[in-house]
């Protein structure tokens, strides 16, 4: 008898449910092709600003709303490596000393992933079936990279998209300075930070951005923008669905060729 | 007599700091040099993390049994000829050092490089008291003349482009020959080694900071990489060593554990140059040494922080690692933080000695980018601490008033996800029309912070939930 099929709860996460949801369709499309049944509770925020801005009652009561509305799947599955840290690393922080709550946060956490690891490592995916020509480099976000061991994944499947280069750049696992409200508490920090990301961007040549966190996507995209530089900026998972046709991040829409009404 | 934080003004120190093209260059070196040279003896000792453990399981099992081991190192420097001082306080800490150069009739007292003496302020209260104290390190040597405060724990004038330094050192050493050849950095060295040689030779009391405590043989420990601590330690009548609670270790294995670590993730070293143990003053039949041996231990707030949220903050090494791998630090330098201890251990360590309503601020300038745990030798949470610090700070409503409330509104609808979707979706196709076309948007209301240096990308439209919903409903 064939495995029943494994139930995975997405965490859209905030960002990408308000600024790109083709990212999550992205996501989506990848667990559905890796035998996944999909399902996208209600949900708003993990907390994680509430949390790194000191406000742990606020985090609480939001962790105690995404433990519950999570609890039925098999996975959690989320496209970014921060939300993911969040659940998986701090929420069971969160919860330290509560018997109540600290065994759900764990039960929670030992099932959270995020999505590139999680189609690698639990789902031992191999490859996509995407094409999408020229080059690219990967930027390591920091929460994935530190706190989930998100590194090599993305890479393996970035690598067997038909058509695409990689390209690494110079301090792939530095910072970009987004670094949730920091980037806007701090503009003038945050913007010498991703100066320094957006020129070894540049430097590597290639002609596109991919990394696996909208957060920090957002912050190269806006900074490249600014400086009027025409690298594409794109979430790992949409290059990895196959899902290019949607404009990159921050980026015009595209204009329908052929003749207009 | 501590120096005057400008912690609360850690903005616009920032600023200053990001528009200071010297500074900018000078800062290269920590971000190219530090790294790499880690990097490479790091990957080159296979046990290297097993290191780490160890070496954070040292620091742990001292600090439980702190009062212990402080009562053992006492007994053992007593029964070597030396003498143990208490300083509960910065302040006392002072008044002890400056009783013992009195006492000697001392006038001049040359230094080795300490932190714990730049959080205590010696060198103002000295100065102050008759009691002229000379840097002996050539990079605190440099920042005294300039009457600055070190910019980094283990390379103070890292700050400094060397043309800076050869200006200092033309304006101050007027005795050379004006039209002297300065151009290669050995020649500055050379020149602080000349100039420095008299003042060892004609200092009364040497002064020294301590890596470790040894409980096990009543030893001081140093490293250097230019020998300046020996000197200063050897050569005058008497060496006071000035040390807080927390560089205790018990037994020297325990010591060359931890040495093991601290030169790989300072300066990149498999050793520093030298490594030097003390133990008492000069014995009969020693040819050379300080007649009088006297350790002043600084507790200064640490004991109140065992056993508490900031407790791992006392294993640190004060390797400078987590500075030289902070994208904050290689933005601003260490002054922008505004007191003694720059960086991502200065940010947890600044509060719980000054306070958090002075040093507030620090732990807030974090991405928690999280490279700073990743490379501390002593695997110091650093991240988490910064957290615990903004805690404080929120629960005491000490962070600004309009961050509190738009994060409450915030919180208030991401508490309730029905309400948070359907407010969602509306603003969100507002902003999608807003942005239309372009693509982008280079002005966000309340979001001036983002789109002073960078466009926003306008959302794509409709909520992903809300498509999600209308998917289901085909």
């Amino acid at each position: 008898m064939a495995d029943p099929a494994k139930r995975v709860g997405l965490f859209v996460t905030c960002l990408v449910d308000l600024i790109r949801p083709s990212v999550g369709f992205a996501a989506v499309k990848l667990l559905e092709d890796a035998g996944c049944t999909v399902a996208v509770p209600p949900q708003s925020c993990c907390g994680q600003p509430a949390f790194n801005s000191g406000d742990r009652r606020s985090a609480r009561a939001i962790a105690e709303q995404v433990i519950e509305a999570f609890a039925p799947y098999d996975y959690v599955v989320a496209p970014s490596g921060s939300c993911a840290g969040m659940l998986k690393a701090h929420y069971p922080e969160l919860f330290h000393g509560d018997p109540n709550w600290l065994p759900r946060a764990d039960a929670l956490a030992a099932k959270t992933h995020e999505l590139i690891s999680f189609l690698v490592d639990v789902l031992g995916v191999t490859r996509v079936d995407a094409s999408l020509e020229g080059s690219a480099t990967y930027h390591d976000s920091c929460s994935g990279l530190r706190e989930l061991g998100v590194r090599v994944q993305p890479r393996r499947l970035l690598g067997t998209v038909r058509g695409l280069t990689l390209t690494e750049m110079r301090d792939p696992d530095v910072c970009c300075g987004f670094g949730g409200t920091f980037c806007v508490k701090y503009p003038d920090i945050s913007n010498a930070i991703v100066a320094k990301k957006a020129a070894n961007v540049a430097a590597s040549g290639a002609g596109m951005l991919i990394a696996g966190d909208l957060g920090c996507l957002m912050n190269m995209a806006g900074k490249l923008q600014r400086d009027g530089s025409a690298i594409e900026v794109r979430h790992v998972a949409e290059v990895l669905a196959g899902m290019t046709a949607e404009p990159a991040i921050g980026a015009p829409p595209r204009r329908e060729p052929g003749p207009r009404p | 007599m501590t120096h005057a934080a400008t912690s609360p003004r850690f903005k616009e120190n920032a600023k200053a700091a990001l528009a200071d093209p010297d500074l900018q260059n000078a800062l290269k070196f920590v971000e190219v040099n530090f790294i790499a040279r880690r990097r490479e003896v790091a990957d080159k000792l296979p046990e290297f993390d097993a290191l780490r453990d160890a070496a954070r399981d040292i620091k742990n099992h001292t600090l439980a049994h702190l009062d212990l081991y402080l009562e053992a190192y006492e007994k053992k420097v007593t029964a070597a000829g030396g003498h143990v001082h208490y300083a509960v306080t910065a302040h006392d800490a002072n008044e002890i050092i400056l009783g013992i150069c009195k006492a000697l009739g001392a006038r001049t007292a040359t230094k080795g490089k300490s932190m714990v003496a730049e959080e205590i302020g010696l060198n103002d209260y000295l100065e102050a008291n008759g009691v002229v104290p000379i840097e002996t390190d050539l990079g605190e040597y440099i920042i005294q003349l300039r009457h600055e405060m070190p910019s980094h724990i283990i390379a103070p004038a890292v700050h400094l482009t060397k043309a800076q330094v050869e200006a200092d050192f033309r304006r101050v050493h007027t005795h050379l020959p004006a039209d002297r050849n300065l151009v290669e950095p050995t020649s500055l060295l050379g020149e602080a080694r000349a100039v420095l040689r008299e003042k060892f030779l004609a200092a009364d009391v040497g002064i020294t900071g301590a890596n470790f405590l040894v409980a096990e043989t009543g030893s001081s420990i140093i490293v250097t990489n230019e020998g300046n601590g020996d000197l200063t330690q050897t050569l005058p009548k008497a060496h006071i060593v000035i040390a807080s609670i927390e560089k205790l270790v018990p037994t020297l294995e325990d010591a060359s554990q931890l040495l093991r670590v601290l030169a790989r993730s300072a300066t990149g070293q498999e050793m520093s140059v030298y490594t030097t143990l003390s133990t008492g003053p000069r014995r009969p039949d020693d040819p050379d040494g300080p007649l009088e041996y006297h350790v002043v231990i600084l507790d200064n707030g640490r004991s109140s922080m065992l056993g508490g949220d900031f407790a791992d903050m006392l294993r640190c090494i004060r390797c400078g690692a987590c500075m030289n791998h902070c994208p904050v630090y290689h933005a601003i330098g260490g002054h922008a933080y505004g007191w003694v201890y720059p960086g991502p251990m200065g940010a947890v360590l600044t509060p719980s000695l000054i306070g958090v309503g002075e040093g507030g601020n620090l732990p807030n300038a974090s991405t928690f980018c999280g490279r700073c745990e990743a490379v501390c030798p002593m695997k110091i949470p650093l991240p988490g601490m910064m957290r615990h610090w903004r805690e404080r700070e929120f629960e005491r409503h000490l962070s600004p008033a309009a961050q509190r409330y738009g994060l409450a509104l915030w919180a208030f609808f991401a508490k309730r996800p029905w309400l948070y979707r359907g407010t969602t979706r509306l603003a969100m196709a507002a902003l999608a029309l807003v942005g239309r076309g372009r693509g982008r948007l280079s002005w966000l209301p309340f979001g001036g912070g983002w789109t002073k240096h960078r466009d926003f990308p306008s959302p794509q439209g409709p909520t992903f939930q809300a498509r999600w919903k209308a998917r289901a409903r085909q």
